[in-house]
């Protein structure tokens, strides 16, 4: 499958992950949107050389995944891919950032190799709870959340139409992607040119289709405003689902419980 | 060149995401006031057609690598800063939650570097200039691809900005500065190429659609002053008032030092290893330590415990200055454009 | 006497870079009538259709849907009464989940809240789509997109429905499906279609057009035994009338 297909396809199975039922998935999108926000934020307060004490907010993730009943390979694949620029930037820390910690054993530990570590544990749980969020909540669910707590509408309905379309034109591509992979050979027929010209159909057609969606929507009576008929509920639940995680976001920043954890454990060994 | 959750901090990411959201409200408001409505239909499916001609690769000639079309530019040229800006913001929030492409965090500064720059800048200072209204077909097509390298430039610099700012990573300002502006020089270039020859083609196909976007979009430009006023405005405010709540321990490594060791033992070494930690930090950043005393190689860090929030005169200028530098490097660049064009044509 | 539901009266019509599209057509239809329009592809067939709701603006003669000639001023009300069904399902289910489709024109219609769920559940239910009200468009099949589509015109409650090419890409399940739906429709229809088994089904009536002109008008079945006129079209008689392939030629 070339890249496109299998963008599309990951979207797609994203999405219908969010149609599954659980506890999580039925909680108003506004508690899981804010608190997602809240623990993002939570993960990147921490200072660079922090490792072991964002251990602990591993909880919300997997916590999340079990209670949701999502399965763990969608995850996976993910992390194992982590966003490459990140690993590009943080490698640099262990030059950069030569001064020793610690040591374990016969090793030292380095400064830069810290906050590399940190950099990539900052990367899963930010990343983990972004997917996680889009596969208990569903995009429109996100979408239609942004908008009760502020967001301005124009930008919520684009974000529904791109995201409607995005699987039409996403199937245009990928046929065009077909078209031209089975007629060129050796790189000949893949270049700037012959790329130029795809995305010059492809766009044509675009504005084609976007005159008749708006000739569509003319039809049926269409005058500039949309209008969406949903019933949200945040109730006890959702306000309870809140209140603890950020009372344990707060308690694990304000805490350093490995370390703890680690004192305590040296103490009895004494 | 997506910014991550994981090397950014909270301040910065709640600076950008402040300037971010202030923008795309405005950008709101002026679409909302435009009385085209095929304006939405347009707007939505033609982020789709940017996000799925993402995916697509193109090989470049000479090299053994691939290129892709950001898009950016190609859409600020079609729809006109306002409704680009909300695509463009549009296209990379479906990466960031889909395929966490940078982070819900970083997403403001993602949309600012990749969105501000093209529809804000490089569209009025560059593309407008050159194509003015005539819209012949040499102008279209330098028009296009220089509007493409400068926004990318921008872009990347952003990036870099926000990175060193953000103090996660430690690769200095001069090495990041060196690794990302010649390489998004190379992607801008062969980017504004692609996108030069997509625009022509439309304009040979459909001249009317050019032709009615650049009539209507040079009626807007003044308008367009006014977001990178308030662009200004806002990321001063922010960024000035938000760096009083950055940490007042710059290095968690002395308190996590400090933990390690019941007896303090490590802590005796301490002033060493900071002393070389300040010197190594002035020399490859420009603002050091997020203050303006270099000389002072404990200025951050006490051994009481520090007032938090930090009302530190020092800290709130870097923030001021991190921000000013960031709009008004982009700033200049712009009118020094601006300036070359109206002389030229003088 | 003008119980005329849709009456063209001498249309025609260019494009913009000259072409001829549209050379005076005339037609009326009546209330309840179901008038199918062939010809080859090219003759004008979705051309024509794209003046009954106004979408194209004749160069040359009338439109009059039920009361109002069709005009900038009729135009909103003539949409309302004429519900068209385009030719790719995808350009017209553009919101979030069908519901939201199906809701779209009674909510533009400034119908209270009650009433629109009530249309949508009625649209629904008679094109059998009931269970789909919450999926996103995307997740929806060939033939259940061409339904949902249909209910989305058919919540406007309009009194014409013109359909474009309405059996393309079905399976046959899909099909006979969609031509029964059909036949139970109470509305004036109007399509255009190649389908001309669909025809024989639906349409008491046909109209054939070839080069921007009206060749034929008339009932089916008689156009349908004109083997000398389908061939000038560039048409051919439906596939059951052409006998069996193994028995031979009807």
């Amino acid at each position: 499958m070339s890249q496109i297909e299998t963008a599309f396809f990951e979207i797609g199975s994203l999405d219908t992950l969010a149609t599954r039922d659980s506890f999580i998935h039925r909680l108003d999108p506004r508690a899981k949107l804010l608190t997602t926000l809240a623990f993002i934020f939570c993960v990147v307060s921490f200072d660079k050389y922090q490792f072991s004490s964002l251990l602990p907010l591993v909880i919300f993730p997997a916590s999340q995944l079990v209670v949701g009943r999502l399965p763990v390979n969608f995850l996976w694949k993910k992390l194992l891919f982590l966003a490459p620029f990140v690993v590009l930037i943080g490698i640099f820390n262990p030059f950069f950032d030569r001064q020793i910690l610690f040591h374990i054993g016969p090793f030292g530990v380095s400064g830069g190799w810290m906050s590399f570590a940190s950099i990539l544990l900052r990367s899963a749980l930010t990343i983990s709870a972004a997917l996680i969020l889009i596969a208990t909540t569903s995009f429109s669910g996100v979408c239609l959340a942004l908008e009760k707590i502020g967001a301005p509408r124009v930008f919520v309905l684009q974000l529904l139409f791109l995201y409607r379309y995005l699987f039409v034109l996403g199937n245009e591509g990928t046929r065009l992607v077909r078209a031209r992979t089975l007629r060129s050979f050796n790189r000949q027929g893949t270049g700037m040119a012959v790329f130029a010209q795809l995305a010059g159909q492809l766009l044509l057609r675009t504005l084609d289709r976007a005159q008749r969606i708006h000739l569509a929507m003319r039809c049926r009576a269409f005058s500039g405003e949309i209008h969406l008929l949903r019933s949200f509920n945040f109730g006890r639940r959702e306000f309870l689902f809140m209140i603890c995680w950020c009372s344990t976001f707060l308690l694990i920043r304000a805490g350093n419980f490995p370390q703890l954890l680690g004192k305590v454990l040296l103490e009895f060994t004494r | 060149m997506h910014l991550a959750d994981a090397l950014l901090s909270p301040a910065v990411g709640a600076t950008m995401w402040a300037a971010t959201a202030g923008t795309i409200s405005h950008c709101s408001r002026q679409v909302k006031r435009d009385l085209d409505d095929s304006k939405v239909p347009l707007m939505g499916v033609l982020a789709a057609f940017v996000f799925a001609i993402q995916m697509i690769n193109f090989s470049i000639p000479a090299t053994g690598s691939s290129g892709h079309l950001g898009g950016g530019m190609l859409l600020a040229i079609l729809l006109g800063p306002y409704a680009a800006f909300l695509s463009i913001a549009s296209v990379l929030t479906v990466q960031a939650l889909f395929f966490a492409d940078g982070g819900l965090l970083a997403l403001g500064c993602n949309i600012f570097n990749l969105g501000v720059f093209p529809c804000f800048i490089a569209y009025p200072l560059i593309y407008q200039k050159i194509v003015g209204e005539s819209s012949s077909e040499k102008r279209l097509f330098f028009g296009a691809l220089l509007s493409c390298v400068v926004a990318l430039q921008l872009g990347a610099f952003g990036v870099v900005l926000e990175t060193v700012a953000s103090g996660i990573s430690d690769l200095p300002f001069n090495s990041f500065v060196l690794l990302m502006q010649p390489i998004h020089l190379a992607i801008g270039c062969v980017e504004g190429v692609v996108t030069a020859a997509v625009v022509l083609l439309l304009w040979r196909a459909r001249p009317e659609f050019i032709q009615d976007s650049h009539i209507e979009n040079s009626q807007n430009r003044r308008s367009g002053k006014k977001v990178l006023v308030g662009l200004l405005v806002a990321t001063l405010v922010t960024a000035g008032g938000l760096s009083w709540f950055a940490s007042p321990k710059p290095d968690g490594l002395e308190w996590a030092i400090s933990r390690i060791s019941k007896n303090g033992a490590v802590a005796g070494s301490r002033p060493e290893i900071y002393s070389l930690l300040s010197a190594f930090h002035f020399k490859s950043a420009i603002l050091p330590d997020y203050h303006f005393s270099p000389a002072e190689d404990a200025g951050s860090t006490k051994d009481g415990a520090e007032t938090w929030p930090a009302v530190d005169a020092g800290t709130t200028v870097s923030g001021l200055v991190g921000g000013v530098m960031t709009l008004g490097m982009s700033t200049l660049i712009g009118f020094f454009l601006k300036r070359r064009h109206s002389a030229g044509t003088a | 006497m003008s119980h005329h539901i849709v009456a063209v009266n001498d249309l025609s019509y260019s494009y913009p870079d000259g072409t001829a599209a549209i050379r005076g057509i005339s037609f009326h239809i009546t209330h309840g009538e179901s008038v199918a329009i062939v010809g080859a592809n090219g003759a004008g067939k979705s051309t024509l259709l794209m003046h009954l709701n106004g979408y194209l603006t004749p160069n040359q003669g009338t439109v009059m849907v039920g009361e109002f000639p069709l005009t900038k001023k009729t135009l909103p009300m003539v949409r309302r009464s004429v519900g068209m069904v385009f030719q790719d399902p995808d350009d017209q289910l553009f919101m979030p989940t069908v519901f939201d489709d199906v809701a779209f024109g009674p909510l533009n219609l400034g119908l209270p809240v009650a009433e629109v769920k009530e249309r949508v559940f009625e649209a629904l239910q008679k094109v059998d789509a009931l269970h789909l009200q919450d999926r996103p468009p995307y997740r929806l099949s060939g033939g259940e997109k061409r339904a949902v589509a249909i209910a989305t015109v058919l919540a406007m409650s309009p009194d014409v429905l013109v359909m474009d090419e309405p059996s393309t890409g079905l399976d046959p399940k899909a099909r006979r499906q969609l031509i029964e739906q059909l036949s139970g429709f109470n509305h004036t229809k109007i399509i255009a279609t190649h389908d001309l088994d669909l025809v024989l089904d639906l349409c008491r009536r046909t109209i054939v057009i070839h080069a921007g002109q009206v060749m034929a008008d008339g009932l089916t079945g008689e156009i349908f035994n004109d083997r000398e006129l389908l061939e000038r079209c560039y048409l051919e008689r439906p596939l059951r009338l052409q006998g069996c392939p193994i028995c031979g030629p009807a």
